[in-house]
């Protein structure tokens, strides 16, 4: 390049404000290409809620309807279910459900549900996304097994609430999904009540 | 062709034009390597073959692969069954992933043998680790095509990886499926970068990885350095012509491999369920995990690592900094003997230590966690193998940079 007699300060100020706009404009322009691989409306739309008739469950039966494409557990617990969940609390990691991300206000209590009979959960392990498998029946998975979920790829427990027992590999308890009663015998899944689980 | 004559006819008018003869002499007619490679300087050449394998049958399995999810399964059953020699193109395809990890995993083992890491060959060790992780990704990717239970669970498994990252985890996740879930997103947006993107950004490396070993020279089993030799034209005397001397080694290599090969793809292309898992011959199935889960063998290493950990981020941090470590190595090493045949008796320990511990963890990530093994669970066999692998790295830094290593000397000029 030619520097005789050039005003070195103006080509300077060429050079810096050039790349400012078009670094500028790089960036702008990467938005879209990054943004077009998040969730399309389409896509979104089909995340809507999903009603769920548990009418005709019976206690200790299960449903698994599909929600976001994810599969979701609806449990009827029976009595002596419901009665094992303060048995082991104290090998739980978090059996007071203190990670707010894991479920909505209403379903942090011990039973994890709006009604206790009732459980909802989404039946993907918290640790690498594999479904658990439903194992109601105690001792099954060791003489302290009371019954709950057990992930058969890397081994994590859940008792029958969804909370994750300690030194497995999930780290939190199962996702409780937003969910309402339209009525005693249906379960919406993906919405909130209107009262706020207040009831 | 030597250098100032200039060739005539059609040649020359090239030759006028592009650089055709230049590229031949540098690259081949006239790059000299050093006369003493040996059966581990096969895979160089191998990986390249193979990636062109793989091009052409993947491009072949396109024309008739659908990338939806609704038809993904049934278009490879029709590969498979309908079109003509559509099951060879397939299983040269699968056959060919996984003899792309074997040749790719022996060429890397060489460099630690022979020290061809070190000074000055830092970058084109780092341009070979960033294909290695480049074919992951494009292997991983491929896998989940089939649309079969393996693919789709081991594409959950490994997206939900990302998900452990502290904060931005789940977002990640998000918008690398571009779905609440692994769908038809996911297997599109993975199809146009197993057959665009990822293959584009192999054949540039591969191209970057070849440029910087043509620039320092190849390395070889004694680590002499054969450009401090030169005769009276300045070639090294310890070198010969790539072509015809390592052209012809190479295409015998190559002849041995294909047979191999060919034995594989018509005798046992799922290689009991190593290449093809098992669960993949059922359709991908969303509500329903298979009872055990495993990715295929050439990733189990890490797998095993990442299972080894019993804490999610814990796990996913150890698995990346498993590979992450490879790229420092080359600074890792404070050794300046390259090659095994002059290292110290703890270095050849060390290293057949740490081979036995990948192979172990490569076994181990196929097995149930609880299983046992001569008295312990595949978890503790996995955990043993972990600190063997990690402990591989700490012994060489600390081995090297405070001088315990007793070398043989090094000959001047390569033997045999």
């Amino acid at each position: 390049m030619k520097q005789d007699g050039a005003d070195k300060s103006k080509r300077r100020f060429l050079t810096g404000a050039a790349t400012v706009v078009g670094g500028t404009g790089l960036v702008l322009t990467a938005v879209p290409f990054i943004n077009y691989w998040l969730p399309s409306a389409r896509t979104k739309a089909a995340g809507a809620p999903v009603e769920v008739d548990v009418s005709k469950l019976e206690p200790g039966q299960r449903v698994s309807p599909e929600w976001r494409g994810k599969p979701v557990w609806v449990l009827r617990r029976d009595e002596r279910m419901l009665e094992t969940l303060p048995e082991l609390e104290d090998q739980l990691r978090d059996p007071e459900s203190k990670v707010a991300s894991q479920q909505p206000p209403y379903a942090q209590n011990r039973h994890r549900s709006l009604k206790p009979e009732y459980l909802v959960l989404v039946g993907i392990c918290t640790h690498l996304g594999c479904s658990p498998l439903f194992e109601p029946e105690p001792g099954v998975y060791g003489d302290d097994w009371l019954g709950g979920f057990f992930c058969p790829c890397h081994g994590s427990k859940f008792d029958l609430a969804g909370r994750v027992y300690q030194g497995v590999p999930a780290p939190t308890n199962l996702v409780v999904p937003p969910y309402r009663f339209a009525d005693d015998g249906t379960v919406v899944v993906g919405e909130d009540p209107q009262d706020g689980g207040a009831a | 062709m030597s250098n100032g004559t200039r060739s005539n006819g059609l040649l020359g008018w090239i030759d006028a034009r592009f650089p055709l003869t230049k590229m031949w002499n540098e690259h081949v007619g006239e790059y000299y390597a050093p006369r003493n490679f040996n059966f581990w300087y096969f895979f160089g050449s191998l990986a390249l073959l193979v990636l062109v394998i793989q091009i052409v049958s993947g491009i072949w399995l396109t024309m008739n692969y659908k990338p939806a999810a609704e038809m993904a399964f049934s278009s490879v059953e029709y590969i498979m069954r309908d079109v003509q020699w559509g099951w060879l193109i397939r299983y040269i395809h699968s056959t060919g992933a996984s003899a792309f990890f074997v040749v790719v995993y022996l060429h890397m083992f060489r460099a630690l043998l022979y020290g061809s890491y070190q000074k000055p060959r830092e970058l084109l060790w780092i341009f070979g680790m960033l294909i290695y992780l480049v074919l992951m990704a494009e292997a991983f990717m491929g896998y989940l095509l089939p649309w079969g239970q393996m693919s789709y669970w081991g594409a959950q498994v490994i997206i939900s990886l990302f998900g452990a990252i502290p904060g931005v985890g789940e977002d990640l996740a998000l918008w690398i499926r571009g779905d609440y879930n692994i769908s038809d997103v996911t297997l599109n947006r993975f199809f146009a970068l197993h057959v665009i993107a990822l293959p584009l950004v192999l054949v540039f490396l591969v191209v970057a990885h070849i440029l910087a070993l043509h620039e320092v020279g190849s390395n070889n089993p004694d680590g002499v350095d054969i450009k401090k030799n030169k005769d009276s034209n300045g070639n090294p005397l310890d070198g010969i012509p790539f072509h015809p001397y390592y052209t012809v080694k190479d295409l015998f290599g190559a002849g041995c491999f294909l047979i191999v090969f060919a034995i594989v793809v018509f005798y046992l292309p799922e290689m009991g369920g190593l290449f093809l898992e098992k669960p993949n011959f059922a359709p991908a199935d969303p509500l329903k995990t298979p009872d055990h889960i495993a990715p295929v063998w050439y990733f189990t290493p890490f797998y095993a690592i990442l299972r080894a950990i019993p804490d999610k981020l814990g796990g996913v941090l150890a698995m990346g900094a498993a590979i992450v470590v490879l790229f420092f190595l080359p600074w890792i090493d404070r050794g300046r003997v390259r090659s095994i045949r002059y290292r110290g008796l703890a270095y050849k320990l060390a290293l057949a230590l740490f081979a036995i511990a990948f192979v172990v963890l490569g076994y181990m990530g196929l097995q149930t966690p609880s299983d046992v093994f001569v008295g312990l669970t595949a978890t503790r066999w996995s955990q043993i193998g972990t600190t063997i692998y990690f402990g591989f790295f700490v012994f060489l830094w600390i081995y090297t940079f405070f001088g315990l290593e007793k070398t043989k000397p090094v000959p001047e000029r390569v033997t045999e």
